[in-house]
């Protein structure tokens, strides 16, 4: 159901007639920008000059990175789940899961999958629990950052309430920079597909430099992240 | 808190800045680690005058054509099922904002850091109706846990504070127990708003930028407040300034860029995050209900003037963290949200000449603002206009230029007086210099040299020496 506007007329012609000129409310499209810095960005970077600038990016913003393949992505995930001290870990609903044969650990640990029909108490377990894994939708190379869309069986709670984030970066994700990002997403809007309600651009864990520019990491999101490469997805 | 933060009158700000040391080393400090990290980032990036050029053609663009972006913006985000409400005034908007809250019968609400809330004196209006309001940015929660000191600085607004009293506070006001390491201080937030975050009912947040085509609100953080001000609570309610907005996400992306290189020096923060409307059918956390507030508060009025370019803004303070007098006295000398070069030049238009008449004369002119600024806004420019204004206009120029430009003009419109007076400097002069400075000046040369020394007048006046220099020597 469309939501209400109030006041609209009377703002917008206050605007239009402090810009000297009758309101415009349709006939105008993005023009062609005279500069196009973005695209230039690590242009001609092959998919492994981007895993190389995502790696070198990763120590700059705190988060663990590893390299694993299909096959050895299982083994990856169980150490890595170890070293952050284990469960409980939290998950979306995702066929990847299966797809990456990682039920096996999943199953060991004391692992919650998110499903809408259990409400609330998706809330609760990723409150308590230690650990959120996600699927990276597109990374970006340039600043080492994962991008989520919520979904009813991922919900945001995943990757902002667990003490840690780990999230799986298959390799054919990467792309330059937040640019190309931006242009997948606007394609999907121009194919008059609906945009998730949410988009989460995540860049390792949460910080603050608030107290004399001190930077602490771990704040109000997770206080670690983890990324996880697979080579030949 | 509105917009003016303070009382006093501007020298006492300024002079109760200028003899706090504590802050002024704090300030200094967090000034130089900024505007390092700044530099690093946008040489690293590369063609940054393209960048700037690009930031700026947007940012011109969108204002240009504000009306058909904000329908556009509305539109979409009503498709979604949002609500809008278009907001003349700041009362318009926190009232609004204070009916749906109080219509919910809720009794907490979360926010994450916004300037505009400040603008339009939120937290005064929601709290007189009994609500508990909780900022939830770090920098802003030690704020308000310091019986809401006001904040100095747009991106970092605690940052007049050290650790130490920091700590202070918190063991006052927290029962807080640990040291002044920032690690520990951090954690015990964290800890307190965690169950603030999980038991409020309204989340309210600012918008750094709206997206036109879509109806989504673009929200940028390091701390992943905001995320969970707008994941946890089950209304949501967005607060932006008119202006804050792009056409679409290749824009967005754009301008994200240039805001957090400018403001901290990062490729991107922590988080940015891009909502739009309410919860989806059938999803678990989100809002299930969405109200964005789009406030003018003034700067309709600012459009098709001389000042239309301050309203390209992004609100990355890189001109506060180059700015010389910001530096020395600090932002809330400025008496305003919006201090530094940006607030000298937005505070004047949004609240007035009566209440800032001063701070476009906080300033040296010297243009690092200008040269900072990822959107081009040519602040010096405006600063000088608005003394052009205060002076043509508003016949308000400050009593100590009054009285200079005065006997200025009665010396000057005589030329024998003028003569006589430029003669009469050096010995007026002499028993105020050591050698060739004055270090304590009488009159109107007293706060002048207060800070600084002045060159004492040479013996030779320009008019002399201009009159003699052919005969290569001097005139006396």
């Amino acid at each position: 159901m469309n939501g209400t506007i109030h006041n609209e007329g009377a703002f917008l012609n206050n605007i239009a007639k402090n810009l000297g000129r009758a309101p415009i409310t349709e006939g105008i499209s993005v023009p062609e920008w005279k500069h196009a810095p973005q695209k230039e960005v690590l242009k001609h970077a092959t998919q492994n000059d981007l895993v190389a600038e995502l790696k070198e990016q990763c120590k700059r913003v705190h988060t663990q990175f590893h390299v694993t393949d299909s096959k050895q992505v299982v083994h990856c995930l169980t150490k890595v789940i170890e070293e952050l001290g284990n469960g409980p870990v939290i998950i979306p609903k995702d066929g990847r899961f299966t797809e990456y044969g990682l039920e096996g650990i999943l199953k060991e640990n004391d692992v919650h999958i998110w499903d809408h029909q259990a409400g609330n108490e998706n809330i609760e377990k990723a409150e308590s629990a230690n650990i959120g894994i996600t699927f990276s939708e597109m990374t970006l190379a340039e600043s080492a950052t994962v991008v989520l869309f919520s979904d009813k069986d991922h919900g945001r709670s995943i990757s902002f309430l667990p003490s840690c984030h780990v999230s799986i970066i298959p390799k054919s994700t990467i792309v330059p920079r937040m640019t190309q990002a931006a242009a997948a997403i606007r394609s999907k809007v121009t194919r008059g597909e609906v945009v998730p309600s949410c988009i989460n651009f995540i860049t390792g864990p949460s910080n603050s430099a608030d107290i004399e520019m001190d930077l602490v990491v771990g704040v109000h999101g997770p206080i670690k992240a983890v990324y996880i490469i697979v080579e030949d997805k | 808190m509105a917009m003016k933060t303070s009382s006093a009158k501007f020298k006492d700000r300024v002079d109760e800045g200028i003899h706090n040391d504590f802050m002024r080393l704090a300030v200094s400090s967090a000034q130089e680690r900024l505007h390092g990290r700044r530099l690093t980032a946008v040489d690293e990036l590369g063609s940054w005058e393209d960048w700037r050029s690009l930031g700026e053609e947007i940012r011109q663009h969108v204002l240009s054509n504000l009306d058909f972006y904000l329908h556009q913006l509305a539109l979409n985000v009503s498709k979604r099922g949002g609500h809008v409400f278009f907001a003349e005034t700041a009362e318009q908007a926190s009232g609004y904002i204070k009916d749906v809250i109080v219509k919910k019968n809720a009794k907490k609400v979360v926010k994450s850091k916004s300037m505009v809330t400040e603008e339009i004196n939120l937290n005064a209006t929601l709290e007189a109706v009994g609500l508990d309001v909780v900022e939830t940015d770090l920098g802003e929660y030690i704020l308000q846990v310091d019986d809401h000191d006001p904040p100095s600085h747009i991106v970092a607004p605690a940052l007049h504070k050290n650790k130490e009293q920091i700590r202070d506070v918190f063991k006052e006001k927290l029962a807080y127990t640990q040291t002044e390491k920032p690690e520990e201080l951090t954690a015990h937030v964290r800890g307190i708003l965690r169950k603030d975050f999980l038991s409020a009912d309204v989340g309210i947040t600012g918008c750094n930028f709206a997206i036109a085509e879509t109806g989504s609100i673009g929200l940028v953080t390091n701390e992943g407040n905001a995320d969970l001000v707008t994941a946890l609570p089950k209304t949501q309610i967005t607060v932006m300034g008119m202006e804050r907005l792009v056409p679409t996400f290749d824009e967005f992306e754009v301008l994200v860029s240039l805001l957090t290189r400018s403001a901290v020096g990062q490729r991107l923060t922590s988080y940015i995050t891009a909502l739009t409307g309410p919860r989806d059918e059938g999803d678990v956390d989100g809002p299930e209900e969405f109200h964005l507030v789009i406030v003018d508060n003034g700067r309709s009025s600012i459009l098709g003037t001389e000042f239309q370019s301050v309203l390209q803004c992004i609100r990355c303070a890189a001109c506060i963290n180059v700015c010389p007098v910001y530096r020395q006295v600090g932002g809330h000398s400025y008496g305003s949200i919006y201090p530094g070069p940006i607030g000298a030049v937005l505070s004047p238009l949004l609240g007035g000449y009566d209440d800032f008449k001063e701070l476009p004369y906080a300033s040296t002119l010297c243009a690092a603002c200008t040269d900072a600024c990822p959107v081009k806004i040519p602040l010096h420019d405006l600063l000088r206009k608005h003394r052009e204004v205060i002076v043509e206009k508003e016949k308000m120029a400050p009593f100590s230029e009054k009285m200079a430009m005065k006997a200025f003009g009665i010396g000057a419109a005589s030329p024998m007086l003028y003569k006589f007076g430029s003669k009469m400097a050096p010995s007026a002069m002499s028993p105020f210099k050591t050698g060739d400075i004055i270090s304590k000046g009488p009159g109107p040369l007293k706060t002048w040299t207060e800070s600084r020394e002045f060159p004492a007048p040479g013996k030779e006046s320009f008019r002399d020496w201009f009159k003699n220099r052919e005969k290569g020597g001097k005139s006396s």
